[in-house]
């Protein structure tokens, strides 16, 4: 069964009083989380293809804490948002009925229109994307537009769910998403520190990465908490290269489940992925394989302690120049 | 009409830099951004940037005056102000309606003149469009984007760049180049088929029913809780705008003193115009509000119906969650769902 006609089954057969999806955008690949609340609404502008990369888990949060039930369409990176959002009490399981659906990967829709200059409208035949623009027909290769995290997909497995349209997935080990760290652990510290400046000082603090972020979910975040003294909403002296970003990966190391969203958003194309996929592999290799997301029962790293957990001197160390 | 290879823009970039320091967009890891000219620097291949001219006027941060404590007394040093020649290439027809609209708010009395300085000291040569992109709706606000004035007008053909100028700084500028003779004959073409595409463009907009008038009918419309629903209050819609103008003053405290500067603000933020009697905009709802009707009907009113947005398109490419002016404009206009 389709995802649009599982909503609208839903829907009107009672079960469900809200279905969180997407909504028909002006173009293609322009879709906005919508919350649905009758079979006719969402016939008339519910859409669900390729396109629809946003990750909804965020939005069950205050969602979940609405009168009724509220359905939702997880894609295996989105369940284990949402898992990881139950296991620490922010999501209300109760209130929200999950339908995994399986997934071939997400576009990106700046490398589709890049692309496809002028792009007004898309439709899928095999792996190919034929797109109409301002100037003619374009044929792309899904494969070439999707977006970064689902050329590495860790898991096509969904976590959690009351329902699947299809057969479940399997993790995925043989996953190259770590392939990148890897390359910034063997520079020399100034290299590094080279590469992050590079990166990090075309940031204009506009906070997308930190909104989008399932694991961003304080009631007030310490960078906008005027009375402690540590909001900040101008990237000076340096103070993205140097802060906001690295604090924010420690804010979410351990319950990052790397679902890429950071990335996707960011409108200087910071790759983000890299600071927190960096904690998630030393965590991994100094406390042990851990997933966030993955299950709701396992202690997280930064929570169990450990007699031989190893010493923070552990962590130190990279190629010296 | 004056003109040059395009095989030759290396060199007309250095001898436009030898006449004053030189931006224009170029690409920095794959995104377009206004560069300080330096050799090897090229133009970009896309058709803007992300983030917009308007940084080179209103910067996203700046000092204006440092303070500095000695003893038993204090000593204030005003900020300099900008007081060297420098000059923007390709800016392109939509940037360029941008600063009329910041001028409006910047240039009336009491004058800003840290921004004063600034658009005086600039020469700006616009860049024509020739292929547009869906998200461009510059068409709705009239501007003509293959016919940009400003200081001098460039157009990019498949062989030449050809320069216009405008103005007397243009003129001089001009002069200064080393450019052979062209005709408004040989863009005639290229213009003909620029102005074909702008037609066609997918985005068109009614904006008549945005009045005065109807503030409060705008204002009270049910479509604002759907439409504001998926906001996450980021700002990202209003750091790549053209036209959103707000900013905060702060001070950072440093060794010997107090450093004061501005920043960009967002209304779409949570402290934006907090006062000591607490948030005047409660929800996302009230912030996101305040953006489209500040664009649409408030600054309109207060300068004889000129909309504050451009149609640039950044918006629509650049929100996380895909909602836009665009889509704002057509559900209270009744065009579509909220
Ligand atoms: S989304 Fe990108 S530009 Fe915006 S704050 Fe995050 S890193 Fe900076
Ligand atoms: S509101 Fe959007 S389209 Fe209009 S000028 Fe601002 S960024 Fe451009
Ligand atoms: S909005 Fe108009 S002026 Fe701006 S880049 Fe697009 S076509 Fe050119
Ligand atoms: S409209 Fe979009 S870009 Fe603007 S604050 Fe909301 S989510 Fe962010």
């Amino acid at each position: 069964m389709q995802v649009k006609e599982k909503a609208i089954e839903l829907l009107s057969s009672g079960k469900v009083s809200r279905v969180l999806g997407w909504k028909q955008g002006e173009f293609c690949y322009d879709l906005t989380p919508a919350v649905f609340e009758s079979a006719e609404e969402v016939e008339r502008s519910f859409v669900f293809s390729p396109l629809a990369g946003a990750n909804l888990a965020k939005y069950l949060i205050a969602e979940s804490r609405k009168e009724g039930v509220v359905a939702a369409f997880l894609k295996p990176c989105d369940s284990y948002s949402v898992l990881q959002l139950c296991k620490e009490h922010r999501i209300r399981r109760e209130n929200v009925y999950l339908v995994g659906v399986p997934c071939e990967g997400t576009v990106d829709p700046d490398l589709l229109r890049e692309n496809a200059k002028g792009l007004t409208a898309v439709r899928e035949a095999g792996g190919t994307l034929v797109c109409d623009t301002l100037y003619g027909e374009k044929r792309v290769d899904l494969s070439a537009v999707l977006l970064e995290r689902c050329k590495v997909c860790k898991s096509k497995k969904i976590v959690v769910f009351d329902e699947l349209l299809g057969e479940n997935g399997e993790e995925n080990p043989q996953s190259t998403r770590f392939a990148a760290v890897e390359e910034i652990e063997n520079l020399t510290p100034e290299e590094r520190y080279a590469f992050w400046q590079k990166e990090l000082s075309r940031c204009i603090r506009c906070n997308a990465c930190r909104n989008v972020c399932p694991a961003c979910s304080c009631e007030t975040c310490v960078f906008d908490n005027a009375k402690l003294g540590t909001d900040n909403k101008a990237p000076a002296s340096r103070f993205e290269e140097q802060y906001f970003h690295i604090i924010r990966a420690f804010h979410v190391a351990g319950r990052c489940t790397d679902c890429g969203e950071c990335s996707r958003v960011c409108p200087q194309k910071i790759p983000l992925h890299l600071l927190n996929r960096k904690f998630i592999r030393d965590m991994n290799t100094l406390y042990g394989q851990y997933q966030a997301g993955a299950d709701e029962e396992s202690l997280p790293p930064m929570l169990d302690f450990r007699m031989d957990d190893c010493e923070p001197s552990a962590a130190r160390g990279g190629k010296q120049a | 009409m004056k003109k040059i290879e395009k095989a030759r823009l290396p060199e007309l970039f250095a001898a436009l830099n030898e006449t004053a320091a030189l931006y224009l967009p170029a690409d920095r890891d794959g995104v377009a951004a206004f560069t300080r000219w330096q050799e090897g620097v090229t133009l970009t291949e896309k058709l803007n940037t992300v983030r917009s001219a308007k940084d080179l006027f209103f910067p996203q941060v700046e000092t204006l005056a440092n303070f500095k404590t000695q003893g038993g007394t204090i000593e204030i040093e005003d900020a300099a102000r900008q007081d060297e020649d420098f000059i923007v290439f390709g800016v392109r027809a939509c940037d360029l309606r941008s600063f009329e609209i910041l001028d409006r708010v910047f240039l009336a009395e009491p004058q800003d003149t840290f921004y004063k300085a600034r658009r005086e000291h600039a020469a700006i040569i616009t860049l024509a469009c020739n292929a547009p992109e869906e998200t461009c709706f510059c068409t709705a606000f009239s501007i003509d984007a293959a016919d940009p004035q400003g200081d001098v007008t460039a157009f990019l053909t498949d062989t030449a760049l050809c320069l216009r100028a405008n103005t007397e700084k243009g003129e001089n500028l001009l002069a200064k180049l080393p450019l052979s003779d062209g005709a408004e004959s040989e863009i005639a073409a290229w213009q003909k088929q620029a102005r074909e595409t702008l037609e066609k463009l997918p985005i068109q907009l009614d904006l008549s029913g945005f009045t005065g008038e109807r503030m409060m009918e705008l204002f009270n419309h049910p479509a604002w809780q759907p439409l504001s629903e998926a906001c996450l209050g980021c700002g990202t819609c209003t750091f790549v705008c053209p036209t959103c103008q707000c900013y905060d003053v702060k001070d950072f405290k440093t060794k010997d003193g107090v450093q004061r500067f501005r920043c960009w603000d967002s209304c779409m933020y949570s402290d934006f115009t907090m006062m000591s009697a607490g948030q005047p905009r409660p929800t996302q709802k009230e912030r996101f509000r305040q953006r489209f009707m500040h664009k649409l009907v408030y600054y309109p009113m207060n300068n004889e119906g000129i909309f504050s947005c451009v149609g640039c398109g950044r918006c629509l490419q650049k929100c996380p969650i895909h909602m836009n002016i665009v889509k704002v404009a057509k559900t209270l206009g009744g065009e579509r769902d909220a």
